[in-house]
């Protein structure tokens, strides 16, 4: 589904009668490509601390052009607010109003990333005041961006400190292209876990990785960009939608595995498939989902239990023969797909809100379960992405829909995908129970 | 017949001696890795725009996926079709050039009516056990609905004189010789050159020679839709089939149909026939659209690329018939080819545990268990001392056969061996010896190629 309106609004006359006339002016968004610099532009570390300081050294490392103090008129590719030493409210007005000089000198799909700790109540009442406070400013700060430019933030439970590695995985994952269309969002790392890998551009080398729901859309999308990051796919799908699983099996160089997830056996079938064929199985992408929309009033038995037997109970019961076997124990990681309608609601979607809910509820409680194998489970929760499906919204909802987050535009497949990629990363070990929206801030809801 | 001698058997019979495979030297074996169909269509149905090329492709693009064969280098890839427009002289590698095997993998075609997917495997098989290749996809594909249509012979000679012709006058003069009559199509039918019967007349004699009754013929396509509905259902079919152009199972299959259903069908052979007629639209196969693939290897390789061994390709047998004077029926070569095999191998009947003979008709498939079954055929035909041997019908065609799936042609060899191999995996060992399945599939021309299976 192209956005045409992006088109039309990113040259010529278009710019022109959209800017005067206010209208929205969403951008081409930088979306990550293989060789691509992870930021273009120097990076405005501001912030006093040591964690500031540790951090900068890291960015300077990777080569990075770092600026610790602003240079005026220079365009920058992001401003990292280290906030990691707040100790009261008022802490926040230095470095926050020292970045605010900056935002004008902000370059097209520029970053804004907070660094932070988690407002914790043990903290005490001024601190986890000054630490929650960073919630509503990066979240307003989100809002305020133009041109691409995209407002996340890293949150440092205890354990976790400025150069873990999964805060680095996180600060790497919002600096890049791969976050282009997550926005005004929060990861929390919950441990010093994970590593960097040893090839940025082939961070899944040597990991197996099963994709459900693999046949099309968002699913397809996945399984190219893990096979793209260098894992080697086992794509599953129902039965009747093999061929469309064939083609993204050899697009990937995969196997293809017809299998309905919502079988008693689903779990050891796909266990079984990776060990025979691949020999080992490192990650698990529970993509596949259906709708069957249905105000709740008129909402049918068959309806609303194959939501709940597909979107939920067979995650569960899959996941659940994956904590018992013993070829899941090597960091394996498991990144479910929930949606926003689990979190703000959607009109005519009560079982697959509840569905969607229920996906954040089971990754929350299973986050310490898997932990005892050094692995993580987390969700990531799409907005409004351009698929197969969302093409079929009428023209005018679907042109609203699409324009009601701060990027003003729909994501892409990929975009789901490359979070998903990340939270499937040893990188991102220390980031579990955790849900990543990729909404582009979307503005209603949550 | 018995003016031939000594031998009453017939021809002078130069088959290798039973027992004679042991004593060829120590071979090493063919695996069934796995295989991939597309769903069977109905001629007229889902695949009416689809060739041969599209459909085998799409075989061998489902087969890829489910085995990780991408940009792989098979050994050799044989298939056919029965129904070939000439432009399509090398059906099999075009097709392969283009799937997302390895560009350098070699193919060849191959064609024995009916019998050419079950060949294509014994060949590759055989290929793989004497170790000239380690990896093979066997197939094999059909479209009635796609069927060549040839010009007349008598346009085709004026335009192959017609181009010869130099001068305008010599081309107004070959152009004369143009009539009405040659500008009608010569569409393919199933009819033998050499008797003008079509293959359901011919089936519909040794049906009625055979006594089979429309009951028993009833029964077995009745089962077939039954069996093959149920293997549906149970997911038998979820690592043999990739769907194709919206088709998910065969449309042929009947899983509703019912005894009753099936006896108020009107018969479509044998009409002239002075017994009742008893072959029906239902007891009989319609044409159909389709194409399957095999995936054969040596254990070796199959180890290497950590894919599963199924079963053993153990031993095959072609047979023909003089169907052309009457003295055997069009489709009854597996009848002889059977007892020679099972003979070669040291094996009866009892040590079947599964049989697939293919159901060109119910007719068929019931007259060759009779012939087994009967005395002086035994005697005078197979040269035995009575009957061959009579069978466990609960161990005949138990996933459904040709009559509710349908028969492309080639096609048909590629979906028996890959199902036989997923059964005889499943079942493992019988009696502490590997479970064994015997296929017999009949062939137009008084063919018969039948081979058989061991479990992995």
């Amino acid at each position: 589904m192209t956005d045409t309106y992006i088109q039309w609004v990113s040259k010529g006359l278009g710019k022109d009668i959209a800017k005067r006339l206010g209208l929205p002016q969403p951008v081409v968004l930088r979306r990550h490509k293989p060789g691509q610099p992870l930021v273009e532009g120097p990076v405005l570390v501001q912030g006093a601390g040591s964690g500031a300081d540790e951090l900068a050294s890291t960015l300077l490392s990777w080569h990075l052009d770092v600026r610790r103090h602003a240079v005026p008129k220079e365009k920058l590719g992001a401003i990292i607010l280290v906030l990691d030493e707040l100790t009261t409210p008022e802490d926040l007005e230095k470095p926050v109003l020292a970045a605010a000089a900056s935002l004008r000198d902000l370059a097209r799909n520029a970053r804004v990333i907070t660094v932070s700790r988690a407002a914790a109540a043990a903290a005490g009442p001024a601190v986890a005041a000054a630490r929650q406070g960073v919630d509503g400013l990066l979240r307003s700060l989100a809002k305020e961006l133009r041109a691409g430019a995209t407002g996340n933030g890293i949150v440092l439970a205890d354990g976790a400190t400025t150069t873990s590695p999964s805060t680095l995985g996180a600060l790497r994952f919002f600096l890049s292209g791969r976050s282009a269309f997550v926005d005004g969002q929060f990861l929390t790392v919950t441990a010093d876990a994970g590593r960097l890998p040893a090839d940025a551009e082939k961070p899944l080398a040597g990991k197996v990785a099963v994709v459900t729901g693999a046949a099309r859309g968002i699913g397809a999308a996945i399984a190219r960009t893990l096979y793209r990051d260098g894992a080697t796919l086992i794509v599953v799908d129902i039965p009747a939608a093999g061929d469309h699983l064939a083609t993204v099996a050899n697009e990937v160089h995969g196997t293809a595995l017809q299998l309905d997830i919502s079988r008693e056996d689903a779990g050891q079938r796909i266990i079984d498939h990776a060990i025979e064929r691949h020999g080992r199985l490192d990650i698990v992408i529970h993509n596949a989902g259906i709708t069957r929309d249905k105000l709740l009033a008129n909402m049918d038995r068959g309806r609303w239990n194959s939501v709940i037997a597909v979107n939920i109970a067979a995650q569960l019961r899959i996941n659940e023969a994956l904590l018992a076997s013993e070829h899941f124990r090597s960091s394996p990681r498991i990144v479910s797909v929930a949606s926003t309608s689990g979190i703000a609601g959607n009109r005519g979607q009560t079982n697959y809100a509840a569905s969607k809910g229920g996906v954040m509820g089971m990754v929350r409680a299973t986050a310490p379960l898997i932990a005892a194998h050094g692995g993580s489970i987390n969700a990531v929760a799409p907005g409004f992405i351009e698929t197969e499906m969302t093409a079929r919204i009428p023209f005018a909802t679907r042109e609203v829909a699409r324009r009601l987050n701060s990027l003003q535009q729909g994501g892409r497949p990929g975009d789901v995908a490359e979070a998903i990629a990340f939270l499937a990363s040893d990188a991102a070990g220390g980031i579990s129970g955790e849900v990543l929206r990729v909404c582009g801030q979307n503005l209603v809801g949550a | 017949m018995p003016d031939h001698g000594t031998s009453a058997t017939g021809p002078k019979d130069t088959a290798p001696a039973a027992g004679s495979a042991a004593a060829l030297p120590q071979l090493r074996k063919a695996v069934v890795v796995g295989g991939n169909r597309i769903p069977f269509a109905r001629t007229g149905g889902a695949y009416t725009k689809s060739s041969n090329q599209d459909m085998l492709t799409a075989a061998l693009d489902g087969l890829i996926a489910r085995f990780g064969l991408q940009d792989e280098r098979i050994g050799e890839v044989a298939a056919g079709a029965v129904l070939k427009h000439s432009r399509d002289f090398n059906l099999t590698r075009e097709a392969v050039l283009g799937s997302a095997l390895a560009a350098e993998t070699p193919a060849y075609d191959l064609q024995q009516a009916c019998a050419t997917g079950l060949e294509t495997v014994l060949g590759l098989a055989n290929k793989i056990k004497l170790g000239q290749i380690d990896s093979a996809i066997a197939g094999g594909v059909d479209s009635a609905s796609d069927a060549p249509i040839a010009v007349s012979e008598g346009l085709r000679e004026v335009l192959l004189d017609l181009n010869r012709a130099k001068t305008l006058p010599q081309r107004l003069q070959v152009l004369s010789r143009l009539r009405p009559k040659d500008l009608a199509p010569d569409a393919p039918n199933t009819g033998e050159p050499r008797t003008g019967l079509s293959m359901g007349e011919h089936q519909a004699l040794t049906t009625a020679q055979w006594k089979i009754t429309r009951e028993a013929q009833d029964e077995l396509a009745f089962k077939s839709h039954h069996n093959l509905a149920a293997a549906y259902d149970a997911g038998f079919f979820d690592d043999l089939l990739t769907p194709y152009r919206g088709l998910t199972r065969d449309s042929n299959l009947r899983a509703e149909t019912s005894l009753e259903k099936l006896a108020t069908l009107k018969p479509v052979f044998g009409k002239s026939l002075g017994t009742a007629a008893t072959m029906t639209a239902g007891n009989s196969t319609p044409l159909t659209d389709g194409a399957s693939t095999v995936l054969l290897a040596s254990e070796e390789w199959a180890d290497s690329h950590d894919l599963p061994k199924l079963a053993t390709v153990v031993d095959g047998e072609a047979a023909a018939v003089d169907f052309v004077h009457g003295k055997d029926g069009l489709l009854m070569a597996p009848a002889f080819a059977v007892p020679r095999l099972l003979a070669r191998n040291g094996l009866s009947l009892e040590d079947i545990d599964f049989f697939e003979i293919h159901e060109a008709f119910a007719g068929t498939v019931l007259s060759t268990l009779a012939a087994w079954e009967d005395d002086e055929f035994g005697r005078t035909r197979l040269g035995l001392d009575g009957a061959f041997g009579s069978i466990d019908k609960s161990k005949l065609n138990v996933n459904g056969s040709s009559l509710a799936a349908g028969h492309p042609f080639a096609a048909t060899g590629g979906r028996i061996v890959a199902s036989l191999a997923k059964m005889l995996h499943a079942k493992g060992q019988v009696d502490g010896r590997p479970a064994r399945g015997l296929i017999s599939i009949c062939a137009a021309g008084g063919q018969g190629v039948v081979a058989i299976l061991e479990a992995l």
